[in-house]
């Protein structure tokens, strides 16, 4: 193992699927222990780029180095490092979770004892030992989430590639994963995880590069690229025009946006709790009238229309 | 459950053997992996016995009465044509096995591992031959039932046992390649059907193949499902066996040694759907 600083090195990385280039000039660096987020809708190339860290699809030009070993000239050593889960839970339905693990552990090459030592960690940690003795098959979806991303840990793996860990996870298990994916920081992996939404990226990572037709159009950290997008906004409907007016007036500069005809005053807000509190409280103290508030994220949508001038669209490329 | 998390006190390493060592672990591994199948899966096993027993009862009491086999209890005709052509439909489990690995991104993951990735294809291949094993005991004895009597002696039994082996073998191996081009299960479940059934009918399985017309007779006589049954057939009734244990094993070890190569490159060149 390299004790270089970097965990994830890619340099003009290339990669072209018959005639379409899905890959043009690829410049990455991940820190060790560090969290990158790659975003970007279907066909951006996330999966792709994915695919070939993990040695899975070979590529054109460029060089790519994971934790130290080339992945053209030395992938048997790349595959020992890392940990890859995909899309969909790759695990095996006809087995029952602890043959899943065990399976998986063996198939790292670890002894015997580490692995059934592992095996019973990762079931305790992911809250499925009740579960480990039933086959996969009558798993939930979340359920399966988590044993896929057990097995990807068996070995420990310094790198991991999380590949749209939550796609197709209800709201409950969505956050659970987070919160799995937040411990394994702390635990000092280095991990490059691929997403369609910000707010995941935002949450989970401490930088985030944004991928769009096959190209990085924007990277830094969270905060580094809301600044160039946007704040948080919240929409105010008043009830009358007199309160549309006394709105207006009062609170000013912060305004973003307004529209008279539809009594919509739009502002600006830094701390969503403190900030609608503080706004409800001026607006009652001056008597006026809410219909209704919403609250607006920047979106992905936002982050592209920025840096690209057009919206998020998949690429037709077979990703 | 965070503390656990903490790699930088706790790490796993790889053991240190040698490269064989772990060449047979991992082809273990992966056998084990389908043998666990054949059990859990318990809706295919059934399916996969009960369709020839169903075929051994429709014609050993539909058209059998109709079928000349020449002063032979047709009984003792039948059993070999069922066992043979029910493991050419049991070979095609391999590739309905590979192709539901590749739909599921298994292969993906295993290919991401520091294995040998063509494993899992043995894995299956050897599933299938101790499934059909299984089914051809079932067979055999349901066989015996309906009028089946064998006179092959202990030997004679061994060597069907091994025509068997080869024959399955060999098929599984098609079978594998055939679920590495089709990468879905539903067109693989065709393509075994396009395969497996003027196979198994266009032979002796079922008649004697002096009614057929020329052409038809042509293939049947000379193609390799039809030998194979002749020398099972030969082995269990005590006929003359002729060329056609000999035949049948030059056929499917060839098959094998073309099919297990292409196999192993459609799998290293697959890259994803």
């Amino acid at each position: 193992m390299s004790e270089q600083t970097n965990a994830i090195e890619l340099r003009g990385l290339r990669k072209s699927f018959k005639n379409t280039e899905v890959l043009k000039d690829i410049n990455l660096d991940v820190a060790r222990g560090s969290v990158l987020a790659l975003l970007g809708p279907n066909g951006a190339g996330k999966t792709t780029t994915v695919r070939i860290l993990s040695t899975l699809l070979s590529f054109d030009g460029g060089e790519a180095v994971v934790n130290g070993y080339s992945v053209k000239k030395d992938p048997k050593h790349v595959r020992a490092s890392i940990g890859l889960t995909g899309q969909y839970a790759a695990v095996d339905e006809y087995l029952t979770g602890r043959q899943n693990l065990e399976m998986m552990g063996r198939l790292y090459h670890l002894s015997r004892s580490d692995t059934r030592r592992r095996t019973e960690e990762l079931l305790t940690q992911f809250d499925l030992q009740d579960a480990a003795g039933r086959i996969v098959k009558t798993y939930s979806g979340g359920m399966r989430r988590r044993l896929d991303l057990a097995a990807s840990l068996i070995a420990t793996p310094p790198v991991l590639f999380l590949d749209e860990p939550t796609t197709g996870l209800d709201p409950r298990s969505r956050l659970a994963m987070w919160e799995i994916i937040q411990n394994l920081v702390k635990a000092d992996v280095t991990i490059l995880l691929t997403t369609q939404h910000l707010e995941e990226a935002d949450r989970l990572a401490d930088r985030i590069a944004v991928l769009d037709h096959g190209r990085i159009i924007a990277e830094g950290t969270s905060n580094e690229l809301k600044d160039r997008v946007g704040k948080e906004r919240l929409d105010l409907v008043v009830e009358n025009a007199a309160s549309f007016e006394a709105a207006i007036r009062i609170f000013g500069k912060e305004i973003m946006q307004s529209d008279g005809d539809r009594r919509l005053v739009s502002v600006v807000i830094e701390d969503a709790v403190r900030d609608i509190r503080r706004m409800l409280d001026v607006a009652s103290e001056n008597k006026i009238g809410i219909e209704s508030l919403s609250m607006h994220k920047p979106t992905l949508d936002d982050v592209f229309l920025q840096f690209t001038g057009h919206e998020a669209e998949a690429a037709n490329n077979n990703e | 459950m965070k503390h656990l998390f903490d790699y930088k006190t706790y790490q796993v390493k790889a053991e240190q053997r040698a490269q064989l060592y772990w060449i047979f672990s991992d082809l273990s591994v992966f056998i084990q992996r389908s043998l666990r199948h054949i059990f859990t899966n318990m809706d295919q096993l059934l399916g996969l016995t009960i369709q020839p027993v169903m075929f051994m009862l429709l014609f050993r009491y539909v058209f059998g009465g109709a079928i000349d086999t020449g002063g032979q209890n047709y009984a003792n005709f039948l059993v070999a044509g069922i066992l043979i052509q029910s493991a050419a439909f049991g070979a095609m489990t391999t590739s309905l096995s590979v192709a539901t690995d590749l739909q599921r991104g298994i292969i993906e993951r295993f290919k991401s591992l520091p294995t040998i990735g063509w494993g899992v294809l043995m894995g299956h291949v050897t599933a299938d031959v101790v499934r059909n094993f299984i089914q051809a005991l079932v067979m055999i004895g349901v066989g015996l039932l309906v009028g089946f009597r064998p006179t092959a002696s202990v030997i004679e039994w061994l060597m069907i046992a091994g025509l068997l082996f080869v024959f399955t073998f060999a098929f599984s191996w098609v079978a594998a390649v055939m679920g590495l081009l089709a990468k879905s299960v539903e067109s693989v479940q065709w393509m075994g059907f396009f395969v497996v059934f003027p196979l198994t009918f266009a032979s002796a399985a079922f008649v004697p193949t002096n009614t057929m017309p020329r052409a038809l007779r042509l293939f049947a006589e000379n193609q390799p499902i039809t030998h194979i049954i002749e020398a099972v057939r030969a082995l269990m009734i005590g006929t003359p066996v002729g060329n056609h244990a000999f035949l049948s094993v030059v056929w499917f070890v060839v098959i094998a040694l073309i099919s297990i190569p292409v196999a192993s490159v459609l799998f290293r060149r697959y890259s994803g759907r």
